[in-house]
């Protein structure tokens, strides 16, 4: 058995992380960023160690992210999509599960359209470390660790900052998991959505909520946007058209320099230009959006580190 | 000479108001007498300290047969009951294919009494196929045994046909039970809607799913002056609409679940699929509200609404996983903390078990009058022992209470005079 570091048997969401084992994946993925600037991008951490990138969702970042994190430690990463996987045929989770785990690999990258699908598994698999790479509407751990890195290079200490969460909320893990985060990690989070867009009883993440996006630029030192799904449009009357949503809680270069020079903006993508946010400031020195996709990387190798990189357990 | 003797209990019969140590005594299958018994039984069954009562009725329970037997059959389901001291439970028409015609009603209770151990009083559909559409043949339902209408688990949504419903079936004062639930309000919801809900980022289905619709089937009942009772109340708004419809002389009657009155949707925040139905466990304030509709009589009666699944119908995660859990083998000692807590007398929850639901659905059950079937149950309510799914009668594992302890067992049944469960043990 492989010794986890930080006290890690499996990450599921921040809900499960204390102060130190956020700060110590963090750093350890600070550390790793200079390998992959590097021309050998390769280091020996994982030879030996296999992992599973199993994908029940469309993803590009989230899943290559992973894939390349594995390689450049030398794991041996196998990908499966659902697409391709079982589960066409009829397979049930939990057997594509069991499936998988009883090829033991050492780590389990899970992402699934039901929430606690990790929690789920975690009952019937026992020598198998899980990753939540993005449970339905429940959390997304590994996204909000590399918004922190991204955060740590660019205002250093979040302690006090205030992040402005624009869009759907009621939908999203990011939200979730970063407003866990905020109060773990002694920032601030303010929500800006239509009651359409909020789930119940939102405000006992001791968040500040706004219907008005303008209100809420004042102070802010980060703007997270969130991706609209605009499938969401018609069918769950979540909002009338794109056009009033941009017009409403789009970010826009007037909006951006209304929030002052200091704020900084974050997308954990993929970006609808134009809807959510607008083509110039996507592009702008105030992005930290690419950033974010590069520190993606350094956490995930922090990540597979922590829960197969250890030294074997006599 | 008897041919049972059941001595020195502590027999309560609500429905003949008696609650005192005495003896209860059985020939050819009726209850012969209850009072001091002197003569001799060719059985005589030592109830001291334990308490005899009529055996309870379950009017809320789902047996999956025809159709579905890998989840429950009806010879499955009767074990269970009579494990749980119940002996008379009435059928959802939910089965594959479902009961709206009279066959099947025959078909059902001739299996039940085929298989002896429990009686069986279905209660059929009140639109063909539960497609909320057309009404069933109500007349020629209850003259083959139906005992009661209802769509359950499917509410009967469009309000005209629901009108309609409450006008025929008031017409032979026959009784309609909704499963209110606002279906545009609920869709896709797998938990309550609230702070639980949101932390766990599964969809949530909000009271007023269940609120709205008892509201709209109140006003409905009141133009019509129909019977309507509430399925598995689970929420305090609904509770204070039946009692307001009760105390304005309206036929508005409700069940609760035990599960409804003794757990939250705190339970569901680890993921436990082994705690989803619907309704939905809510918040305290409910729960409390639920608590408070049994003292005051609001609610007349507990029902389970046993909902067996099989196991791979569970497991699939919460938001997959399908609606329901077991509930006849749990629902006295559940319920017994009532009692235990100073909410109900233990007579009047006996009734709650018994005579009401006898009385709502006109079924000879539910008391141990002289010359009634003896249908008995005899549990002792101070014994604890640990709940384990694997060792339930049902074919359901689907149980929240898997590893807890429970107080009060049921010792004995008797259906018609024959001891049926004895200790643990199914006597077929």
């Amino acid at each position: 058995m492989l010794k986890p570091l930080f006290g890690l048997k499996h990450i599921f969401g921040i809900a499960d992380l204390n102060r130190e084992q956020i700060t110590s994946l963090v750093n350890l993925g600070d550390d790793f960023i200079d390998i992959n600037t590097r021309s050998v991008k390769k280091e020996p951490t994982l030879r030996g160690r296999t992992v599973i990138n199993l994908f029940f969702e469309n993803s590009t970042r989230t899943r290559t992210s992973f894939e390349i994190a594995g390689k450049r430690l030398s794991a041996d990463v196998i990908n499966i999509s659902a697409s391709t996987s079982a589960t066409k045929k009829g397979e049930t989770l939990l057997d594509t599960g069991q499936t998988l785990a009883a090829m033991q690999p050492h780590v389990l990258v899970i992402r699934h359209s039901v929430a606690g699908t990790c929690e789920f598994l975690s009952e019937f698999l026992d020598n198998t470390a899980l990753i939540n790479a993005g449970d339905g509407s429940h959390e997304h751990p590994t996204q909000i660790l590399t918004d922190l890195l991204t955060l740590k290079h660019n205002i250093g200490d979040v302690a006090g900052k205030t992040m402005t969460i624009v869009g759907d909320i009621a939908h999203s893990r990011v939200a979730r998991s970063h407003m866990l985060a905020a109060k773990i990690m002694g920032y601030k989070v303010r929500i800006v959505a239509p009651k359409t867009l909020l789930p119940a009883f939102v405000e006992n993440y001791d968040c500040e909520i706004f219907h008005d996006f303008d209100e809420a630029l004042q102070g802010t030192d980060i703007l997270y946007m969130l991706r609209v799904q605009t499938e969401r449009l018609t069918t769950n009357c979540c909002f009338p058209s794109i056009r009033e949503y941009h017009e409403t809680y789009g970010l826009n270069m007037k909006r951006l320099k209304a929030a002052g020079d200091h704020c900084m903006v974050m997308h954990p993508g993929p970006m609808n230009r134009g809807v959510e946010i607008a083509t110039d400031v996507a592009d702008s020195m105030k992005s930290l959006i690419l950033e974010q996709v590069e520190h993606g990387v350094a956490v995930r190798m922090a990540a597979l580190t922590a829960l197969c990189g250890g030294a074997t357990e006599e | 000479m008897v041919d049972v003797l059941i001595q020195n209990g502590r027999v309560i019969d609500p429905a003949n108001k008696i609650d005192e140590v005495c003896d209860v005594w059985i020939a050819d299958g009726k209850v012969a007498g209850v009072g001091k018994f002197s003569g001799d039984a060719t059985q005589t069954i030592d109830a001291k300290d334990l308490i005899v009562c009529p055996g309870l009725i379950d009017m809320h329970v789902h047996l999956r047969e025809p159709g579905e037997e890998w989840k429950e059959d009806i010879e499955s389901g009767s074990r269970a009951a009579i494990a749980g001291g119940v002996t008379s439970i009435c059928t959802m028409p939910n089965t594959e294919p479902c009961i709206d015609h009279a066959g099947i009603v025959l078909q059902v209770i001739a299996r039940a009494k085929e298989i002896g151990l429990c009686n069986l009083h279905p209660i059929a559909a009140v639109s063909r196929n539960l497609k909320g559409k057309e009404l069933t043949e109500m007349r020629e339902l209850s003259r083959s045994g139906a005992v009661a209408f209802s769509d359950d688990g499917k509410p009967i949504w469009h309000a005209g046909v629901m009108r309609k419903a409450l006008e025929y079936s008031s017409s032979f004062d026959y009784l309609i039970i909704q499963h209110a639930e606002e279906k545009q309000l609920t869709e896709g919801g797998a938990i309550n809607e609230g702070w639980v809900s949101t932390q766990l980022g599964v969809l949530g289905m909000p009271v007023e799913g269940e609120d709205s619709m008892i509201a709209r089937d109140i006003m409905l009942t009141r133009r019509v002056q129909a019977r309507y009772h509430v399925a598995h109340i689970s929420t305090k708004g609904a509770v204070e609409q039946v009692r307001l419809a009760q105390q304005e002389g309206l036929k508005v009657t409700t069940e609760a679940a035990p599960h409804h009155f003794a757990l939250t949707e705190d339970e569901v925040l680890n993921f436990n699929a082994d705690a989803k139905m619907s309704p939905p466990l809510r918040t305290e304030e409910d729960r409390l509200a639920v608590i408070e509709g049994l003292r005051d009589g609001t609610i007349e009666v507990i029902a389970t609404d046993h909902a067996p699944h099989h196991e791979d119908d569970k497991r699939c995660g919460l938001s997959c996983a399908a609606f329901g859990i077991v509930g006849l083998e749990t629902m006295l000692p559940i319920s017994l903390d009532l009692e235990r807590a100073g909410v109900l007398s233990m007579s009047d929850l006996i009734a709650k078990m018994t005579c009401n639901p006898a009385q709502l659905l006109n079924l000879p059950e539910g008391s141990l009058a002289e010359g009634r079937a003896a249908d008995i149950c005899i549990f002792d309510p101070k014994a604890e022992w640990v709940l384990n799914r694997e060792k339930l009668f049902s074919k359901g594992r689907n149980t929240p209470w898997h590893g807890r302890t429970m107080t009060g067992q049921v010792l004995y049944t008797l259906k018609d005079g024959r001891v049926v469960f004895e200790k643990g043990e199914v006597h077929d």
